[in-house]
């Protein structure tokens, strides 16, 4: 079974956030840009698929500017057999991205398409499932654990009140939560053997899909700073606090 | 060849990861039980982090002198100690190896040192062979189809974990000095060879240090290093080693400085006295500028010397002022990073004062400060003459 992976560059983790003086976006000049981390555990899952036999080929794709190679590399330094990047301006929103993947799906013909289930930039969690019904496939979504059985992708998903348990029928869609498993570090070696590794890069154009902006930002504001906090005289006091001042209770 | 500047970028981020996710975490640990956790020292063998000097037709990264101290700067932001264990296969331990060894010999020895299978050991020190290492006194005297060797080395860095030693021993009796030392490759299985107790060091606790002790050690003629046209010329494959190791050391000088600093400049941004954090007073600003400005010094020197060892021309121990110049620096850097620190610099609890004795030992080894500048001074009297 092929196995395609999306993943998606973003911001480091570790990097702090800055939004920029006129309020119109993050700031990410000269900022260090990673793998998403939910993408990692994506290409970790269907790189262990394929080392214990279940996947024959692992494709990682991305959607965005050509600097998403680097990240691409990174997912053959991990283990992808290949790597598509599809060039566009910036970052699509998620619809555009779906549709650009949908386009990489057609060509690919993958038995199973992991995604992160967001990315830690917008938070969207929306990518894979706008994917899965752009292509008609059964979804797994926040998966803590994936089995192949045959025909079968058998996801255990993390939900509010506990886990479920879903079979799909392959071709099917798994969006990762973040107990799926631990990624490896990519070992140096293959870092330096990734280099060789194929990466095709596709258009927008050649796809035949037309990026469109549906979303419009108007305003991108930091969190407020923390305030510092008081120390009250009693329970009741607090009480009283919790209640009418932050109204939480 | 050089790698392409988003590889190595590559490289150095995931050496970074590994460090700050894996390692910084276990430093207080490594340090109270002095040992690394074997499974640590597996990952490092997966992450591929012994073979980063071997070159690449024998298993490793083949890295050059510059992207080695790039890496290398990465594994100074931790403990010195998870450094020392991956030390000597990029060093000491096979340097000597890939730069005179036979074809044969590398065949052997270098893809078991590029996975970490075997851990190489550098075996030149001796109890009254120290700064002046051309006073050895452990001989090997030809022996049939070989050498018997006899003697003892002392402080051998990663002495307890090596499968293999390059050990310098005298060949002609009657030549003085430097003269008539050679380089044998032997196994630490050898039979007669025997280690001293561990010995008990001021810091880089986990980092291991013993005697290795020779009493009729026999060895074949091929564990000549270098082949017999090598013979009593040990001496130079041992200068060598050390003149690639010297910027190795520099590097993790440099990385363990920036760790020192960020440490110092966080304590010092949140530490409150006198009613406002201790970094808004100019006294403790004045540090802070010092070590960061003799930091980026040292760092840029580094590079600048490693480049010109790469490129073959470097003719005025630029290796040398950089060990000096780096590892004197961050004796100075730990040493603010503990005033920075205050009382609470000298409490185990906070790691500074660990550092601070980690950080002394690389001013006395692969050549103390005295013995550099001697180097230093008589490589540009030689340029005059």
């Amino acid at each position: 079974m092929k196995v395609l992976v999306a993943i998606k560059r973003v911001i480091d983790y570790n990097v702090k956030v800055r939004v920029k003086a006129d309020n119109s976006d993050v700031d990410l000049t000269n900022v260090k840009m990673a793998v998403n981390p939910f993408c990692e555990i994506a290409i970790e899952e269907a790189v262990r698929l394929k080392e214990s036999g279940q996947a024959t080929e692992v494709v990682a794709v991305a959607v965005g500017p050509s600097q998403c190679q680097e990240q691409l590399r990174t997912a053959l330094a991990l283990g992808a057999d290949r790597a598509i990047l599809v060039e566009t301006e910036g970052f699509p929103q998620p619809l555009s991205v779906a549709k650009l993947l949908k386009g990489v799906y057609d060509q690919e013909q993958p038995g199973l398409v992991i995604f992160g289930k967001q990315s830690i930039d917008a938070d969207n969690n929306q990518t894979g499932q706008m994917f899965a019904a752009l292509a008609g496939l059964g979804q797994g979504t926040f998966a803590s654990k994936v089995e192949i059985a045959g025909d079968t992708v058998n996801v255990t998903r993390e939900v509010d009140g506990g886990l479920q348990t879903v079979a799909l029928k392959a071709p099917a869609v798994v969006t990762t939560d973040l107990r799926l498993n631990e990624p490896r570090y990519a070992s140096l070696p293959n870092i330096m053997k990734a280099k060789k590794k194929p990466l095709d890069t596709l258009t927008p154009e050649a796809l035949g899909v037309e990026v469109k902006a549906t979303i419009e930002t108007l305003r991108v504001e930091p969190p407020a700073e923390r305030q510092g906090g008081i120390k009250v005289d009693s329970v009741e006091a607090l009480v009283d606090k919790l209640k009418n001042e932050a109204k939480v209770i | 060849m050089p790698l392409d500047p988003s590889t190595l970028e590559q490289l150095q981020t995931t050496v970074r990861r590994f460090v700050r996710e894996r390692l910084v975490p276990l430093e207080a640990q490594v340090a109270r039980e002095d040992r690394i956790p074997a499974e640590v020292v597996q990952e490092m063998r997966e992450l591929g982090l012994f073979g980063l000097t071997v070159p690449e037709a024998y298993g490793g990264l083949g890295l050059n002198t510059e992207e080695e101290c790039k890496v290398v700067m990465e594994l100074g932001w931790t403990s010195p100690a998870f450094r020392s264990v991956i030390g000597t296969n990029n060093g000491i331990g096979s340097q000597g190896l890939v730069m005179d060894g036979t074809d044969a010999q590398k065949e052997y020895w270098l893809p078991r040192m590029a996975s970490g299978e075997v851990i190489g050991s550098f075996a030149l020190t001796e109890p009254d062979a120290g700064s002046d290492a051309g006073s050895v006194r452990t001989r090997a005297d030809r022996q049939g189809d070989g050498f018997v060797i006899n003697g003892r080395k002392r402080y051998i860095t990663n002495a307890p974990h090596a499968q293999l030693f390059t050990v310098f021993a005298r060949t002609d009796q009657d030549a003085p000095g430097s003269r008539g030392v050679s380089a044998f490759l032997v196994p630490a299985d050898s039979k007669g060879l025997s280690l001293g107790k561990p010995d008990k060091k001021m810091g880089q606790q986990g980092a291991h240090v013993c005697d290795v002790v020779f009493e009729d050690v026999f060895v074949p003629a091929d564990a000549l290093l270098g082949g017999e046209a090598a013979l009593h010329k040990g001496f130079l494959t041992a200068m060598k080693t050390l003149d690639r190791g010297r910027l190795h050391i520099s590097a993790l000088a440099v990385g363990c400085a920036q760790r020192l600093i960020e440490e110092a400049t966080r304590y010092a941004a949140e530490r409150q006295q006198f009613g406002q954090a201790i970094g808004e007073f100019q006294l403790v600003q004045a540090m802070l500028a010092d070590s960061a400005t003799e930091a980026y010094a040292a760092q840029t020197m580094v590079l600048d010397a490693a480049r010109r060892r790469d490129e073959g021309t470097d003719n005025e121990a630029l290796a040398s002022r950089s060990k000096l110049f780096a590892t004197e620096m961050v004796g100075r850097v730990a040493d603010r990073a503990v005033q920075i620190f205050g009382g609470a610099g000298y409490m185990e609890e906070y790691g500074i004062e660990r550092f601070y004795r980690d950080v002394r030992l690389f001013r006395l080894y692969e050549g103390t400060s005295q013995i550099q500048q001697l180097i230093i001074a008589k490589a540009l009297l030689k340029n005059i003459k």
